[in-house]
């Protein structure tokens, strides 16, 4: 078991003859991801990477009746595409693509919840259940299967602790990237929802930043119905007010969004708070023997 | 990106919101003939991008154009939170009767536009949430129905808009909605929206703040960019495409990914360092970037060691250590390194570093310490 994406992931690539849907669709399929084709409007009829290529998701879902579909197409017409996903149907739209302007993002999130789907991102790395599905452009060979479930507004900064918890021993059950964009699909409360609610996540591990309100929602949650330990490290204790540290998220500008302030509220709700990534495979590994 | 208030003012007026508009000056003889244009009370203005500017003495009132020479000679070329002022608005003084805050936001948390009105203007609304929450009307706009009118309502009432002025309020909020959507901000501001003395409606100051994933839609607005506000290695590093924060620390960090980071400047941090930046060089560490980053990181004559964090990912580590070389070899510089690298082929990628005589670090904690020991040493 795993959340969100398994065996039974039934990939559509949008963006799937670019540059970068082309290297990542190669490299999920080369995981055993089954990629059931790809978008690309113009192209539709033509076959790439032995797979075939529709010219709209309408015409896709009709042939290849893919289940999730992942978003390598670039800003100024990437929220255009996930609507175009969640029109034709898809439930799981994940949305790799980094820059959409937030006005783009304010309506294709309201319209993706009126068809009742799922965006992951955008912003983000995708999604990963070790041994099952790879969606997403995260380096495979760092996950191993296992019991430990991860969500991250961060990519190379997931890489890190999964390689930790690898190293450690200690395998995961899926790892998420919500990514790092002031408007996002699936938020930390919804993942750690279904991370507690699936038999095969036994530990998770938060990954988040400076801005917003997001980790403040999630210690709430923790605090109030989460059995399952977690571990948190929240990036950004060094960062100064009021700039935008990379991410277009990452931005302090109250009080209330500093790291600081995350993670004493993660600290409160009980979770173990760590002060670098490399902390987190031991402060897993404690909960565990004190259960 | 942040523009000046005499720039929002002008962007707020071609959406028919009466401003006090006033006129732009860079020179004390320029803020003069203004004031001698406008006559009578003028109020000056330091035009820079940081908050609290009147308490740091960066507003003035004149009562003629004399008091305006002086007034607009100290301000010019006064430093206000560590920019100095290039330009003063100068505009005429006005009669307020009473003060109003009106403003549009992006809200994150509920992923909607957001109208914020108050009756107790003048005053920033985060002391107004602070001191009297009830003053403050909250209006989240549907995106698929955007403005209506019926809203606009709840906000003129529960501002206690008087009666003879609701027209001209409901075209100001119209105006700003309009004007934030359009330019695609984050931040509309009218901060006072006042009633002057002849009892009529006007934007004292404004604010916008624009998204800048929206930029390249918006060319007009992109060119109100003021370089002056801005650090010169920061500039560098926005034409280059790299993401780069300049701090006050002496440990320069090269790290690929955002979140990672500032991760690193965390650790930096947290075994005794100062982190002199944030830049996120990319996934690939391409040459190219690499030499380009190490020269904005090493315009800062305060930087003693610089560590590069790279977690490679799909990207081979034997790629990114030889364009880590090359870069490196560009630049020439005797300034310390200290490289932590891992991803695919990460051991021939350490293997290559090694032989050009740098020290590769697998773990991220050890790589840390050495980088504040060195820096430390030096």
């Amino acid at each position: 078991m795993s959340i969100l994406v398994d065996k039974n992931t039934r990939l559509l690539v949008q963006g799937f003859t670019g540059r970068e849907g082309t290297f990542h669709a190669q490299q999920m399929i080369d995981y055993g991801t089954v990629v059931v084709g790809g978008t690309t409007p113009g192209k539709g009829g033509t076959r790439h990477l032995d797979r075939p290529v529709y010219n709209t998701v309408r015409e896709a879902m009709a042939e290849a009746i893919p289940n999730t579909s992942i978003i390598y197409v670039p800003a100024p017409y990437a929220a255009d595409a996930i609507i175009e996903a969640a029109d034709a149907g898809i439930p799981l739209i994940i949305c790799i693509t980094e820059g959409i302007p937030v006005m783009d993002m304010i309506k294709t999130y309201d319209f993706v919840k009126s068809k009742g789907a799922r965006l992951i991102g955008p912003n983000c790395p995708g999604l990963i259940t070790p041994g099952q599905a790879k969606v997403g452009i995260m380096p495979a060979y760092i996950h191993s299967p296992g019991k430990v479930g991860l969500v991250s507004k961060s990519g190379t900064l997931t890489y890190e602790v999964v390689n930790a918890l690898t190293n450690a021993g200690m395998g995961q059950s899926t790892a998420i990237g919500i990514g790092g964009d002031p408007i996002i699909g699936t938020s930390f409360v919804d993942v750690l929802e279904m991370f507690e609610n699936d038999p095969e996540t036994e530990m998770v591990v938060l990954i988040g930043e400076i801005g917003g309100d997001a980790e403040l929602r999630a210690a709430d949650y923790i605090a109030a119905k989460m059995k399952k330990p977690v571990a948190a490290y929240i990036a950004g204790r060094t960062a100064p007010a009021d700039r935008r540290m990379g991410h277009a998220g990452a931005i302090i500008s109250s009080g209330d969004d500093t790291a600081a302030a995350k993670m004493a509220a993660l600290s409160k709700a009980g979770a173990k708070v760590a002060e670098a990534p490399s902390e987190i495979p031991g402060l897993l590994q404690a909960t565990m023997v004190r259960s | 990106m942040k523009i000046h208030e005499y720039q929002a003012k002008e962007v707020l007026a071609r959406y028919g919101i009466p401003v006090q508009q006033g006129q732009v000056a860079s020179t004390v003889d320029e803020a003069v003939r203004i004031a001698e244009q406008i006559g009578g009370q003028v109020v000056v203005k330091a035009q820079v991008h940081v908050g609290g500017r009147g308490k740091a003495g960066g507003v003035k009132l004149a009562q003629n154009p004399e008091e305006a020479r002086q007034k607009a000679s100290a301000i010019l070329g006064m430093n206000i939170k560590g920019i100095t002022v290039k330009k003063v608005l100068v505009a005429a003084a006005a009669d307020i009767a009473h003060e109003y805050y009106l403003g549009v936001v992006l809200d994150r948390a509920s992923k909607r536009i957001l109208l914020i009105g108050s009756a107790e203007g003048g005053v920033e609304i985060e002391e107004t949430a602070k001191t009297n929450p009830a003053a403050i009307i909250r209006i989240p706009i549907d995106p698929l129905i955007g403005l209506a009118n019926f809203q606009i309502n709840q906000m003129a009432f529960g501002m206690n808009i008087p009666a003879n002025l609701q027209k001209d309020f409901v075209k100001t909020l119209r105006g700003l909605y309009q004007a934030f959507v359009e330019c695609d901000a984050s931040l509309a501001e009218i901060n006072p929206l006042v009633i002057d003395s002849e009892g009529q409606l006007a934007a004292l100051d404004a604010k916008i703040v624009l998204d800048d994933n929206a930029l390249f839609r918006h060319p007009d607005l992109e060119a109100m960019r003021d370089l002056n506000e801005e650090e010169p290695s920061e500039v560098l590093a926005r034409e280059a495409g790299l993401s780069y924060v300049k701090l006050d620390g002496n440990i320069g960090c090269m790290v690929n990914g955002a979140g990672l980071a500032m991760g690193t400047m965390d650790s930096v941090k947290l075994y005794g360092g100062e982190p002199a930046n944030f830049l996120d060089v990319g996934g690939g560490a391409k040459a190219e970037r690499v030499t380009t980053a190490l020269r904005i990181i090493l315009s800062d004559p305060s930087v003693k060691t610089i560590f590069f964090n790279i977690f490679g990912g799909i990207t081979r580590a034997d790629d990114v250590a030889r364009g880590i070389i090359a870069g490196v070899q560009e630049v020439k510089t005797d300034v310390p390194m200290v490289i932590r690298l891992n991803g695919t082929n990460q051991e021939e990628g350490r293997r290559i570093l090694s032989e050009a005589g740098y020290t590769a670090y697998s773990d991220m904690d050890l790589a840390a310490k050495k980088a504040v020991e060195l820096a430390a040493s030096r």
